[in-house]
């Protein structure tokens, strides 16, 4: 029967991609014995402090740059506004541990920054106090530098649904534009920057590079200090299940946003908005707010990477880094290529049979975007190492042979924990792509004579392509941006561009790591364009 | 005569909830039938089950002579040559106006097929906008162009979901009147969904009234409103008011405007308590009339008043009469009454009434 054809696959796979999740909530019970103990009684609390401290550091500085820069560019007129409007999604392409090692080569004792302070002042080591970057604050404002455009993004798209009666409204009844600003605007976008707001502290709590290079204690580092150092996979766990407990804050805090902000629609907007014109000093202050946040989020590290790689490149490229790069294209295009099949089985599943079951299960598969990779990567590593050495020793045991480690060992468990990280974006990108697709198309065809297999082929196909290459792209990225995951479940020697930029800047070889940085970067740059171009539509539409 | 669609007893339920309950009418070649209704009457489930979208749980239904869906079985609809109008349109985006109207042709060769194509645009009078993308259409001109599209493949039968819904008011009855000129035109079968009785009026041969998924009649538009079949019909279409009367004998009532001749129902006996229906048209301004009521509300129509008016015992009535007769509200005008068509009804208590 097609019912149960659809519900049993749609359900298992959902339940195999919750096999992380559930391992890691399995362990709190796995007694740890004393490593936990060891771990409770001395740095644990370094741990929570320096987490919520990291967050507390990133809201603060996200907000400062997502909500203003949001508000400058959707409410404002000011010069190269309309550059700005798209330019400042440019930070998202860096992956927050590469501006981290940029921003540490430029400004530490033997960068450019400090030299040429030296050279100027004369001072020598030790006569003048410079701020450090390796430390909290330095990860802090190397995640906002980064992190922003989350809030930026829905935060200025909150500001342009404003209708313009609202803030007429305000304005009729004797407030002057600041004054409605504060009490009306930002408040009708609260919700949309909560829910930015809690992506952003969601990245920051998954961040692993940044907090590691920097030598800041937080819950990453102390799962990979714990499985690592310690050898304790129950307590490295549990580590995570607490890391994961934030999580669930996060998540629920950002649903509860989203919902809230429903009731803050104010209608369609039928007018234009009047944007205020900035004059005199406060058009100069807005273009350098925006600029300065461009230079230091993009322009600046990228340059820096730029000119580092073009005095590396030649040694850097070699026979080594072809098959580094070969690897990482191998495998982000499997990953890409299953989430994209998985994201059509279950939309197309929950299209065709809508039940309950369905549809809790699809929402069910999507929720690991909210996962730390580290913890998604314990979650693998437990259950698959354990499976491949029962097998292996039974198969030695009943034929003598050994199979190895068939699942940990190999790239399948990579592949798995990105499934379960990323399939949320190809999903979330299948979905709004058959949304456009409406019931009553298919039944034209249909009516028409067409039979489904004509339908997939005469309609869907080809008004599924942009949505299937956005898919595609937009998974690719992730992949090739993702480091703690891979870097816990790459098989021995196997190596990706992350990987490698991360191992050559913790030898602290920061020039050598700038091409595969910077490979990184320029993939980066797609889903921006991609971002960029749907905003370009919204700005026509919002005309 | 053969019928080109023939539904008897046809019963469509989901799950628990049944959405059609034992519903039989016929369209012959060349008709246009209409199913009207208030929202939720299951008028839509029944074309839907005619399309073959939907099986039916009981009965039967035919296509020029062939039976297509019976219980447990049914034809899927693309073997059911029929053309569907939807209410969204579900013209294909991807696709240029020429392709979407080709998009049901495939059978025939480039050429023939391109000039089916041309012979529709011109019939609708849209040729040049051939290669135009549905998004640049109108909201009439994509009404135009899924209409020609769902007629390309020559169906057994049109099926027309709400087409003019999304319309406003003006463009609604022009398109109409447009698309009931061209069916017949072409001889074309047609089915139309609506719950606006106007457009039904305007467009149907004949008109299946529906209600809480009960066919409660099946005629012209003209016997729906001066004879309907019960008081479920008399309340959902037109205007008109309830007047008490009493039973003289088989073919006469008596109420306090008179007493009227007629039909009426053959359970009725004399000296019985039973209901006319008096429609606004019915009751003629007169001012030479001995009968003077007085007005006690008025609503100005453009062309027309729609006086209600008092009766001596508190019972009111509604009249309609040229705009150029304007009275002041607690006037007292003359009328006189011409019920050509009776319709009288059982008292009841708890009358079904329509949206």
């Amino acid at each position: 029967m097609k019912f149960s054809y659809w519900h049993t696959s749609i359900i298992a796979t959902t339940l195999l991609l919750a096999i992380p999740l559930a391992v890691v909530v399995a362990n709190v019970f796995v007694p740890a014995g004393e490593v936990w103990r060891h771990l409770a009684a001395t740095v644990l609390q370094d741990y929570i402090v320096n987490s919520l401290l990291l967050m507390f550091g990133v809201a603060i500085g996200s907000l400062i740059l997502g909500v203003g820069s949001a508000w400058l560019v959707s409410v404002t007129e000011f010069p190269g506004r309309k550059y700005f409007e798209w330019a400042l999604l440019l930070p998202m392409a860096i992956p927050a541990y590469i501006i981290a090692y940029t921003y540490t080569g430029m400004l530490d004792f033997a960068g450019p920054v400090q030299s040429s302070l030296r050279e100027l002042t004369g001072w020598g080591y030790g006569d003048y106090w410079f701020p450090e970057i390796r430390s909290l604050g330095g990860a802090a404002v190397m995640l906002s530098l980064v992190l922003y455009p989350y809030i930026y993004l829905l935060a200025r798209a909150a500001f342009l649904s404003q209708s313009l009666c609202v803030l007429e409204v305000s304005r009729s009844l004797g407030n002057g534009p600041w004054c409605t600003f504060f009490h009306v605007g930002l408040p009708l976008a609260r919700p949309a920057i909560v829910a930015g707001l809690s992506l952003v502290l969601m990245e920051t709590l998954a961040d692993y590079g940044t907090v590691q290079y920097f030598g800041v204690s937080t819950f990453t580092t102390g799962i990979f200090r714990t499985w690592y150092g310690l050898d304790n996979a129950p307590a490295a766990a549990q580590l995570a299940a607490m890391l994961l407990l934030f999580v669930v804050v996060l998540v629920t805090l950002e649903r509860i946003s989203r919902r809230q902000s429903r009731y803050y629609n104010t209608g369609k907007r039928t007018q234009p908005l009047q944007r205020l014109k900035l004059v005199g000093r406060g058009r100069v202050a807005a273009s350098l707010f925006c600029f300065a946040i461009l230079l230091s989020g993009f322009l600046l590290p990228a340059a820096q990477l730029a000119s580092w790689a073009i005095n590396t490149y030649q040694t850097m490229i070699d026979a080594r880094f072809v098959t580094l790069f070969f690897n990482t294209l191998e495998l982000a295009a499997i990953s890409t290529a299953l989430a994209l099949v998985i994201a059509l089985l279950l939309n197309y599943g929950r299209r065709l049979q809508p039940t309950r079951g369905i549809r809790f299960a699809v929402r069910a598969a999507g929720l690991g975007y909210a996962i730390p990779g580290t913890v998604i990567a314990i979650g693998v590593v437990i259950p698959f190492g354990w499976f491949d050495n029962t097998l292996d020793s039974w198969m030695r045991a009943q034929f003598d042979v050994s199979t190895g480690l068939l699942l940990s060992g190999t790239i399948a468990a990579l592949v798995f924990a990105y499934m379960v990280r990323f399939l949320a974006v190809s999903l979330h990108a299948v979905e709004s792509g058959l949304e456009r697709i409406t019931p009553s198309m298919d039944e034209a065809a249909r009516a028409m004579g067409e039979k489904p297999l004509g339908i997939l082929g005469r309609i869907h196909i080809p008004m599924l392509k942009g949505s299937l290459i956005t898919a595609l792209l937009l998974v690719f990225v992730d992949v090739l941006k993702e480091l703690p995951a891979t870097l816990i479940l790459r098989p021995f020697n196997f190596n990706t561009l992350a990987v490698r930029a991360y191992e050559l800047a913790s030898d602290e070889r920061l020039a050598d790591s700038s091409t595969a940085a910077l490979a990184i970067v320029v993939a980066g740059l797609v889903p921006v364009i991609l971002l960029s171009r749907s905003l370009s539509k919204t700005r026509s539409f919002a005309k | 005569m053969d019928m080109q669609l023939k539904v008897k007893n046809v019963t469509v339920a989901y799950d628990d909830y049944v959405a059609i309950k034992d519903v039989s009418f016929a369209l012959k070649p060349g008709e246009i039938g209409c199913l009207l209704g208030p929202s939720g009457c299951g008028k839509t489930s029944l074309l839907r089950a005619i399309a073959g979208f939907e099986p039916v749980q009981c009965g039967e239904i035919s296509l020029h002579g062939k039976t297509v869906s019976v219980p447990g079985n049914y034809l899927p609809t693309e073997q059911r040559r029929v053309g569907m109008v939807f209410q969204d349109f579900a013209l294909f985006p991807h696709l240029s106006v020429e392709k979407n109207i080709a998009f049901g042709l495939k059978h025939l060769n480039a050429k023939r097929c391109d000039e089916r194509v041309e012979e529709l645009l011109k019939l609708v009078g849209l040729s040049h906008l051939k290669t135009a993308y549905p998004h640049e259409l109108s909201g009439g001109q994509q009404q135009r162009i899924a209409l020609i599209r769902a007629m390309a493949p020559r169906p057994e039968i049109l099926l027309m979901d709400e087409p003019f819904s999304s319309m406003d008011a003006e463009l609604r009855e022009q398109l109409a009147r447009e698309v009931r000129e061209l069916l017949k035109r072409d001889g074309i079968t047609a089915i139309l969904v609506t719950h606006d009785q106007l457009e039904a009026f305007a467009m149907a041969d004949a008109i299946a009234v529906l209600g809480n998924g009960e066919l409660h009649q099946y005629d012209s538009g003209y016997n729906i409103y001066h004879n309907p079949a019960n008081r479920f019909v008399a309340d959902f279409i037109g205007q008109g008011v309830m007047l008490q009367a009493s039973v003289l004998d088989e073919k006469r009532v008596e109420t306090e405007m008179g007493v009227f001749k007629g039909e009426l129902p053959e359970d009725c006996h004399s000296g019985q308590q039973v209901e006319v229906l008096l429609r606004p048209d019915d009751v003629i301004h007169d001012d030479n009339s001995d009968i003077k009521l007085e007005v006690i509300a008025k609503v100005f129509r453009g062309a027309e008043y729609l006086y209600t008016l008092a009766l001596p015992s508190g019972q009111s009535i509604l009249c309609l009469v040229q705009s150029h007769h304007n009275h002041r509200i607690g006037e007292r005008i003359g009328i006189k009454l011409g019920v050509d068509d009776l319709a009288v009804f059982p008292v009841c208590e708890n009358t079904e009434t329509a949206d």
